[in-house]
């Protein structure tokens, strides 16, 4: 018998292997949701996906009664919106301050501790300070998704400068490259990819900031529909939503790594 | 094109010294192998005269003017590794250095500066042998490509002396001998000086018209790191030109491998 560590399922396998535990996890629920409803037709806590069906259908193509937008697309436009502006600005404090922590002594001498201690605050408790300072609005989720994500961006892109091979910088001034130009030519071509893999590792607390902030106070947005129809325990809402959260997680994962993959073609060359 | 003169040099790091009394005068167009055990301080002494470290004592002058106080294209360098760019194509690792010294603010050439630039590069990629490599990046190159690449790269601005720190050490003997025979002809046609750190004696003394060898004079049996090394052994080879040996097989021998 060979070791297990060295059989590998081919193709076929792998595929249903993949697929299974979606099965089960699917079969689970048809059969806890169709049980609980042969007891009590009423029952909210699993619907049937015929239900969850109708309410998403209702959701995502009927304009809502009271202002007249599509409720998924309007709520998944706000979300998204705050989303792009936090981590973007997230990213671009990651590169400038990560770059420049990285590279320069003087700058890495005022700025190293001080953002490490910064990241140790959590993010969560400085909410209300957010709130109070920059009002209910679109600015303080904002502000929350660049504060929770921002401290670690800098951080891991200042230790990929610093990794870089003492060589390489070296070899640039052998060659007449003044700070600027190093920056420019050396340094951010090879910490461009890491941002990319950096932002993606981060968009999972980015969500979580995103949601939170949204369901303690918000007028629409992914996580501001969720919480409001808790009260209302209306489960064949929240469960098509937190699916529709996931599944633009990972389609925003995907994008970034073909982004990735696409722009930055040497990460992936090795000698043959 | 370039003397170099060492006086009265000590390096010390934390209170210890690595380097002492070093006292060095080379002319313009010496080729000097360095040799020495592991450790000695060969490495700190590139790293003194590519103005990476100032002396803790002592001076240093190129041409008789004091080091600049930066590392700068007059000195070029070969490292063991990470010598070039993996982020660049082989002819954009050389065409780059042309780059730095033309556009200080963007650090790129455009259309026709771009073009003359490639041209200058493709020219010195030629004169190294990598006439056929130039879209590839360096992970695509063989390990003796990759140094020809650093060679190319490193002469591309024309440097008055070049720095080799153990440059073929991570060879196999047969795309070594090629790289002697192409260091050897680039050097002689350049007129540059050359220091370069070697663990091969052979290689040394082949390649070189001076051999410097590094080692610790004094000893204190009770603190081993008391005192650093000195330049033991200074010996003139008495040649200006390689061996014909070597000479001859410098044509037959330039052949690609990937
Ligand atoms: N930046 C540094 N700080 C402290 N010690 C160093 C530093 N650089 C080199 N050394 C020490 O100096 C000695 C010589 O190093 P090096 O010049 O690299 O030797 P070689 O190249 O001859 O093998 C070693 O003992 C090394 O530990
Ligand atoms: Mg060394």
């Amino acid at each position: 018998m060979r070791r297990i560590i060295n059989r590998v399922p081919d193709h076929m396998t792998v595929v249903v292997l993949a697929a299974v535990p979606f099965l089960v996890l699917a079969a689970l629920y048809l059969a806890g949701s169709a049980a609980r409803l042969a007891e009590n037709p009423n029952d909210k806590l699993l619907p049937a996906v015929t239900t969850m069906a109708e309410t998403l259908h209702r959701l995502a193509f009927e304009p809502s009664r009271r202002t007249g937008e599509i409720v998924l697309w309007a709520d998944t436009a706000a979300s998204l919106t705050r989303l792009a502006l936090g981590v973007g600005v997230a990213a671009a404090f990651g590169l400038v301050f990560g770059v420049a922590i990285g590279l320069i002594p003087y700058v890495r001498a005022g700025l190293a501790s001080v953002v490490a201690v910064l990241s140790m605050i959590p993010p969560m408790a400085v909410l209300p300070i957010l709130f109070i300072v920059f009002g209910l609005g679109d600015l303080s989720k904002v502000v929350l998704i660049t504060v929770g994500i921002g401290p670690f961006l800098i951080r891991d892109l200042a230790i990929r400068v610093g990794e870089m091979p003492r060589e390489l910088l070296i070899k640039a001034q052998t060659l007449g490259a003044s700070t600027w130009q190093i920056v420019l030519r050396v340094v951010l071509p090879q910490v461009l990819p890491r941002l990319i893999d950096a932002v993606r590792l981060s968009l999972g607390p980015a969500w979580l900031f995103l949601i939170a902030a949204e369901g303690i106070a918000a007028t629409d947005g992914l996580g501001y529909r969720i919480f409001l129809v808790r009260r209302y325990l209306a489960m064949d809402v929240i469960l098509p939503y937190v699916a529709w959260i996931t599944l633009l997680a990972a389609a925003l994962d995907i994008a970034l790594r073909l982004l990735s993959r696409g722009l930055f073609a040497w990460t992936r060359v090795r000698s043959g | 094109m370039a003397n170099v003169s060492v006086q009265g040099v000590w390096k010390t790091y934390a209170g210890q010294p690595v380097l002492e009394r070093l006292n060095l005068e080379v002319p313009s167009g010496q080729f000097c192998a360095i040799l020495g055990a592991s450790g000695c301080g060969k490495s700190t002494f590139l790293r003194l005269l590519m103005s990476q470290e100032r002396p803790s004592r002592g001076r240093i002058t190129l041409d008789g003017a004091p080091l600049p106080e930066d590392p700068g294209p007059d000195r070029g360098i070969v490292f063991q590794k990470y010598s070039v760019f993996p982020h660049l194509t082989a002819l954009a690792n050389v065409v780059v250095g042309l780059e730095f010294a033309a556009a200080p603010l963007t650090g790129r050439l455009f259309g026709r500066a771009r073009r003359r630039a490639e041209m200058e590069a493709a020219q010195v990629l030629a004169a190294v042998g990598l006439d056929g490599a130039h879209g590839k990046y360096p992970a695509e190159l063989s390990g003796g490509m990759q140094q020809r690449l650093a060679i190319a790269q490193a002469l591309v601005r024309k440097p008055r002396v070049l720095l080799l720190d153990e440059p073929f050490g991570a060879l196999d003997p047969g795309t070594r001998a090629q790289m002697h025979a192409l260091i050897t002809r680039l050097w002689q046609e350049t007129g540059m000086t050359v220091f370069m750190v070697t663990h091969d004696l052979r290689e040394g003394f082949a390649l070189s018209t001076r051999v410097l060898v590094f080692d610790k004079v004094r000893h204190d049996p009770q603190a081993p790191e008391a005192y650093g090394a000195t330049i033991t052994y200074d010996l003139p080879l008495l040649r200006k030109a390689p061996p014909p040996a070597l000479a001859g097989a410098v044509g037959a021998q330039e052949e690609q491998r990937s």
